[in-house]
């Protein structure tokens, strides 16, 4: 119980294991099984980009199978940014792409016996202050600072700020709820998966792969599209009005 | 049979978890209520379901956070057992 959150408790129930255990400044680190798994959908993504690249460079003007599939995938998410972000599009087109492609292959890595990368509060947490910093950073850049005082004091008039400190936590609540919706779906699927495989045994023999269609691939997809989407929303509103 | 008061804590955090997830009441009716509003907004108008579709399931996923948030107040009380000294 002490190795951290949710760290090898239970064997039923498919846990963050330690690996190797390392020091930093009298702080015990672990490398764990998330970061395996980050690895290896990161080098599987690395070696799909690289095909994805040398095929492009040698595009050909009637595009076969492997050609139309990529022109599909990039204008797809091309046409996701473009619609929630409008003018902004190009600046945070690719960026909402990497975040879409990591967390989609994260989810779906469930489905080849990894566990899930996302199922660790870690991987969630991270990718939500980035999004936090990027929604601070435009507002910084884009809106002057009596702007947002007067956004910070809102429902009120702007020289009356007690309502400032609920606006603050609001923001700060933003990715807290971000990475926690993210990590509690993929993790409530990890776990029934889990289960349903450890306390049933060899009766569970075909029919988990319909669980596998829910829990897996609708989940994890619908889970993907929310968070791109609201990482989408937050930094468009806060490039405000101009 | 004597219960020491690690296993009473035990027990109760398990009683605990089953009454945190009760929190998925909540967002089971928002996100059913969401569902309907969609279903009729697509009957109006059919041709911008794309649109309604996405922003039902934002809505709905924005909805879902409460429920999570019990989920994950479950998973604390059975995994991790802060109150297990």
């Amino acid at each position: 119980m002490t190795e951290g959150i949710l760290l090898a408790s239970s064997d039923t129930v498919d846990m963050i294991k330690g690996l190797y255990k390392y020091e930093v400044f009298g702080q015990e680190v672990w490398i764990t099984t998330s970061h395996v798994c980050i690895l290896i959908v990161w080098l599987s993504l690395v070696i799909f980009s690289l095909i994805a690249n040398y095929k492009l460079k040698h595009a050909t003007e009637v595009p076969d199978t492997f050609q139309s599939i990529l022109e599909l995938i990039v204008s797809l998410l091309d046409g996701m940014v473009e619609g929630s972000m409008g003018k902004h599009a190009p600046v945070f087109a690719n960026w909402i792409c990497t975040i879409f492609c990591f967390i989609l292959v994260s989810n779906l890595s469930g489905l080849v016996g990894l566990r899930p990368p996302t199922a660790d509060y870690g991987t969630t947490l991270a990718l939500a202050l980035i999004t936090f910093v990027c929604i601070h950073v435009v507002k910084i850049r884009h809106q002057s600072a009596k702007d947002i005082w007067i956004d910070k004091c809102s429902p009120l008039p702007p020289w009356l700020p007690i309502w400032m400190p609920i606006n603050v936590i609001s923001d700060i609540a933003v990715p807290i709820s971000m990475s926690l919706r993210l990590f509690a779906n993929v993790l409530s699927g990890t776990i029934i998966m889990g289960l349903v495989y450890g306390l049933l045994g060899k009766f569970a023999l075909v029919w988990p792969a319909a669980l596998h269609v829910y829990f897996d691939i609708f989940s994890g997809a619908i889970q993907t599209y929310v968070f791109c989407m609201l990482t989408m929303t937050y930094i468009a509103q806060s490039y405000g009005d101009s | 049979m004597n219960i020491s008061g690690t296993d009473l804590i035990k027990a109760c955090s398990a009683i605990g978890a089953g009454l945190a997830v009760i929190a998925g009441i909540g967002p089971g009716i928002g996100q059913g209520i969401a569902a309907g509003h969609g279903a009729a907004a697509v009957g109006r108008n059919p041709g911008a379901q794309g649109q309604i579709m996405s922003t039902m399931l934002l809505g709905q996923a924005v909805a879902e956070t409460t429920g999570l948030y019990g989920l994950v107040i479950a998973l604390l009380l059975l995994f991790v057992q802060p109150l297990v000294g």
